[in-house]
């Protein structure tokens, strides 16, 4: 499966490690202790983060740290998130004008 | 509410897939994808409203509409019909123009949408398929375009769209 930006942020404790990651490089565990998640689960959205390509791994000493490829989330892509909750935006709106259509017919 | 909604993109090929779910027939489905007075209602961004200039929903007639600013400033664009099959598809050639309908070529060339409906069990779904010549055209609906003004849109940076994904949630 060919992994995107969308899938980065498609789950909510996803984003949130992106924010985190985003100020400042972390260790897995030091990323967990923000979540009620088992360790086990940040470990899976971590992968996922890394198979969307937004992770770079820095060895220092024993530990691992991760932080954001900032380059990845690219401006095309912030373009594609914004175009997509315009098209959302449009079509809830839609949603309300054919519910209004709907009841004047009745 | 919240009805099925997709949204892909094929990067090496510049399209974006969209599909959404409606909860309405398919002659009001369509009616309000065609008929000038029901797109109006549903096309602009707030705060922007959409006024339809011209509107000939045939193949080779087009649709010229401005999108108007709470400060009346409009941005006029322009919708050719360039295929038509009743009730199940229709294909446009979307582009930036000036109020009279000719192309603006100093930033913008266009990109080719086929919109295709079908109806199940009272409820509408509609897929939408935007050829862009490029990505990058993508601006031009967005941060460096039309709704740079006036709407919430205009993330600055990662951590602003970030954090109002994760905000909106």
């Amino acid at each position: 499966m060919r992994r995107d930006i969308f899938q980065a942020i498609a789950d909510p404790t996803r984003r949130a490690i992106l924010v985190l990651i985003a100020v400042q490089a972390m260790t897995p565990n030091a990323i967990a202790e923000h979540f009620d998640n088992t360790r086990q689960s940040i470990s899976k959205h971590l992968r996922i983060l890394s198979e969307c390509d937004l992770l770079a791994k820095k060895q220092e000493g024993r530990e691992i740290f991760y932080e954001l490829k900032i380059d990845k989330m690219k401006e095309i892509d912030i373009w594609l998130a914004q175009f997509r909750k315009i098209m959302e935006e449009k079509f809830q709106q839609l949603d309300q004008v054919l519910f209004t259509i709907k009841n004047k017919k009745k | 509410m919240n009805l099925p909604f997709d949204f892909t993109v094929d990067k090496d090929t510049a399209t974006i897939y969209i599909t959404r779910e409606f909860a309405a027939d398919l002659d009001l489905v369509w009616d309000a994808f065609t008929k000038s007075e029901i797109l109006e209602q549903w096309m602009g961004p707030k705060p922007w409203r959409v006024q339809t200039k011209e509107m000939d929903f045939r193949v080779g007639g087009r649709w010229l509409y401005a999108m108007v600013s709470p400060e009346n400033v409009a941005r006029y664009s322009l919708v050719e019909y360039i295929e038509i099959q009743p009730k199940s598809s229709f294909t446009t050639r979307n582009s930036f123009s000036d109020e009279n309908g000719n192309p603006l070529n100093t930033v913008f060339t266009y990109s080719l949408t086929t919109n295709s409906f079908k109806a199940e069990a009272g409820k509408t779904t509609v897929s939408i398929v935007k050829k862009l010549e490029s990505l990058s055209q993508l601006e031009q609906f967005t941060a460096g375009g039309f709704y740079k003004e006036g709407t919430a849109m205009g993330f600055r940076n990662l951590d602003e769209l970030l954090l109002t994904l994760v905000t909106n949630k």
